[in-house]
């Protein structure tokens, strides 16, 4: 178990070297950089550009030196919390970013949990009454959340939420609470705030969480031990939940890897139809800004999220189901 | 090889038969001896019916087709997918309008309803037209239906112009109303373009982009899933980083980031390509991962071994002999990775990131309806939806449908 965790914690470091490279080429691949944008926005203007000026800035930036120098300058300085100044605001991009990053966890667990609770009796449900119409019922419903774009339903959902409910369009909390601290007031605004999200992005999981679950159940139940079980007359509720759906339960944690990714990416969207105070709305800016930094930083961060949780889910995977036995080369 | 021969004569002379002759024999004087005269087929048993026939020797293609048509479900999506792929090919028929065509009369229009009876009396399909009225109070554009004015279809018939594929001109369509009336079966835009008709056109981009984008990745998860699994050892493992690294990027904001990466002063077309590579490019981890897995298993076989004794190159090995094992389970992992890339494409056009106007996706509809005055007010801007939900589903469908037919000998 520990030569495990040490030699997953160790393969994390190249990959996430690899992955600071990879997100620095892209954030870099536009042709031109920040302040060539800036300067035609300025003429766009119709204002004057100050060559002095920009010289100096593009020195300040670095932008005039070799691409590997920037991103040596880029890694080391993350290392030391400090990823980078955004243009676009004329501050660190950690100020910038604030409370954006916890906010988007928040959305991302709040997901899962909500995934799970869902896809769990349904799946259960589906297998236990495999083709009757609830179970033919329910996986349609499954799939017509994962056919139905994201956006869209937070759209609709949103604006039937304000129609029913009275709750402030868009953002995370009443637009009063905007500035104050957190309080008991502010953490409800933020709850009956962040069912809308929470639901639009679960839905797209769910279909595929129920399937695996519904599965994974339909093979379990087949096996000899639960007819002999039935054979002796164990109450059928004992027989399903006593082994059968122990043994299915591995699709939850061992999918966190592939869920993660996806929550990630469907927030990502939702919270700019929503806008969201997470990290969506933001990082769409600065990509469009060629605010470098910024964007990097928010890639990285998601990047750096989604390897964490996958570490996290073997790890509860290994713990959970002791058959699993994960040497050096890793399953996911 | 010396047992061979040994085991060919065993039944050739069983030691109990002379025995069970001489009783028989001992018997036969108060019988005699019958031989039948009928022709003797020794196959009689094995002789198939024509209709077992058919089974036994039918190729694993047609076992899959035969296998896959009992799954309704699926046969039903893959029918209407065909439909769809078909009116790619002649969006410019179907639609009743031109992409670009703004009927500045009618901006914000509801759909017109199709009817059949008008004061009890059949007249075939046609529309009402519509009474329009600017509230002064508020803006509000309010159109109504008025009976007086019946617009019968027209069918087969010449109406808007366009040019076909871009190339050649014409104005032949399926469907148009009359000269001066209006057919808007769901409604117009801002501009007062016709939805139906863009999404018509929508569907030519969304569709092929899914099309284009899963040929990409195939193709690239084949070739490296097929290289990482004939030679294993490092180029496997460098492979499996790469994999590893690729998925931990969640797939929408790095595709975000690159399709920003796009010039913006590139062709739309160029767009699209480039548009269409990214969604490529990142997908064929999924695909290279079953291939290798397969590969590792398929490549200890006595066949392939075989083949690189006759001194087949590895190229030829992989790909003639080793890959059309599990062509079919390829084809059922393409077919259910082609929804995520058109929903990939509606959701960056929906940004602002992916396709840009004149060319016309489902995304770049959708990205009209971004606010909230759409749903509330026009709530028809809305219905690009259901061309996506539906062909989403359908492939969903199909490709569970493949999946039970993959393998046709269980």
């Amino acid at each position: 178990m520990f030569r495990y965790t040490l030699h997953r914690l160790l393969v994390m470091i190249p990959n996430l070297l690899a992955i600071s490279l990879i997100t620095f080429v892209i954030i870099q691949l536009p042709p031109g950089d920040y302040l060539t944008t800036y300067v035609n926005e300025l003429q766009a203007q119709g204002e004057s550009v100050n060559e002095e000026k920009l010289a100096f800035l593009r020195q300040q930036y670095g932008f005039d030196r070799p691409f590997h120098e920037q991103y040596l300058t880029w890694l080391f300085g993350m290392f030391k919390g400090d990823f980078g100044h955004s243009f676009e605001y004329d501050l660190p991009v950690t100020t910038v970013v604030g409370d954006r990053v916890f906010l988007s966890f928040v959305i991302s667990f709040a997901t899962i949990i909500f995934t799970w609770i869902v896809s769990f009796p349904i799946g259960v449900y589906s297998a236990t009454h495999q083709y009757s119409w609830g179970d033919h019922g329910l996986t349609f419903l499954g799939f017509l959340g994962l056919a139905t774009p994201n956006f869209l339903l937070a759209l609709i959902l949103l604006y039937f939420a304000n129609v029913y409910f009275g709750t402030s369009i868009g953002g995370l909390m009443d637009p009063r609470y905007l500035d104050l601290p957190w309080s008991w007031g502010k953490i409800l605004s933020v709850l009956e705030h962040l069912w809308v999200p929470v639901v639009v992005i679960g839905t797209s999981n769910t279909a595929g969480m129920i399937r695996r679950l519904r599965a994974n159940l339909l093979d379990e139940l087949g096996k000899q031990y639960v007819i002999t079980a039935r054979a002796k007359g164990l109450h059928p509720f004992k027989v399903l939940v006593k082994y059968p759906l122990r043994m299915s339960l591995n699709p939850f944690i061992a999918d966190i890897g592939n869920l993660l990714p996806q929550v990630i990416s469907g927030s990502a969207i939702v919270a700019v139809v929503l806008s969201l105070p997470t990290t969506g709305p933001m990082m769409l800016r600065a990509l469009q800004s060629q605010d470098m930094y910024l964007a990097g930083s928010f890639l990285m961060y998601l990047a750096l999220l989604t390897v964490v949780g996958v570490f996290l889910s073997d790890l509860a995977l290994m713990a959970l189901d002791p058959r699993i036995r994960l040497e050096g080369g890793v399953t996911r | 090889m010396s047992e061979a021969p040994r085991r060919r004569k065993a039944p050739a002379k069983p030691k109990r038969r002379p025995a069970a002759g001489k009783r028989g024999a001992r018997a036969a004087d108060t019988l005699p001896h019958f031989t039948s005269s009928d022709p003797f087929d020794p196959n009689a048993v094995e002789v198939l019916t024509p209709e077992q026939e058919r089974y036994f020797t039918a190729s694993q293609w047609l076992l899959m087709w035969w296998k896959l048509s009992n799954h309704r479900l699926a046969v039903i999506s893959g029918a209407f997918l065909l439909l769809m792929y078909f009116s790619v090919i002649i969006s410019e028929f179907v639609a009743p309008y031109n992409l670009h065509t703004r009927n500045t009369d009618f901006i914000y229009a509801p759909p017109q309803d199709v009817h059949l009876f008008h004061d009890g009396k059949f007249i075939g399909p046609f529309v009402y037209g519509t009474d329009y009225l600017l509230k002064m109070d508020n803006l509000e554009r309010v159109y109504t239906p008025s009976p007086e004015k019946v617009y019968p279809l027209r069918f087969f018939c010449l109406g808007d112009q366009y040019k076909f594929w871009g190339e050649i001109e014409g104005s032949f369509h399926f469907v148009c109303p009359t000269e001066d009336g209006t057919l808007f079966l769901l409604g117009t835009d801002r501009l007062g373009r016709d939805i139906f008709s863009r999404i018509v056109y929508g569907t030519r981009i969304s569709l092929t982009v899914g099309l284009i984008g899963i040929t990409i990745s195939f193709l690239l998860g084949v070739v490296i899933g097929g290289l990482a699994g004939y030679y294993g050892g490092w180029v496997d493992s460098i492979v499996q980083r790469i994999i590893e690294i690729i998925r931990s990027f969640p797939a929408l904001p790095l595709w975000m980031a690159l399709s920003a990466a796009l010039p913006v002063n590139w062709d739309p077309i160029l767009i699209y390509f480039g548009i269409t590579i990214i969604l490529g490019l990142m997908d064929w981890t999924g695909l290279a991962r079953a291939v290798r897995s397969k590969l590792l298993a398929l490549r200890e076989e006595d066949y392939a071994t075989a083949a690189m004794l006759m001194g087949a190159r590895p190229g030829r090995i992989i790909f003639r002999h080793l890959v059309p094992n599990f062509l079919s389970h390829l084809i059922v992992s393409a077919t259910l990775a082609v929804p995520s890339m058109i929903l990939g494409e509606t959701a960056l056009s929906f940004l602002g990131l992916g396709m840009r106007p004149p060319i016309t996706s489902w995304g770049v509809l959708l990205n009209e309806a971004q606010d909230m005055n759409a749903v509330a007010l026009y709530p028809w801007l809305l219905y690009t939806m259901s061309p996506i939900v539906l062909v989403v589903l359908a492939f969903n469908f199909l490709g569970d449908g493949l999946r039970d037919a993959a393998d046709p000998y269980k």
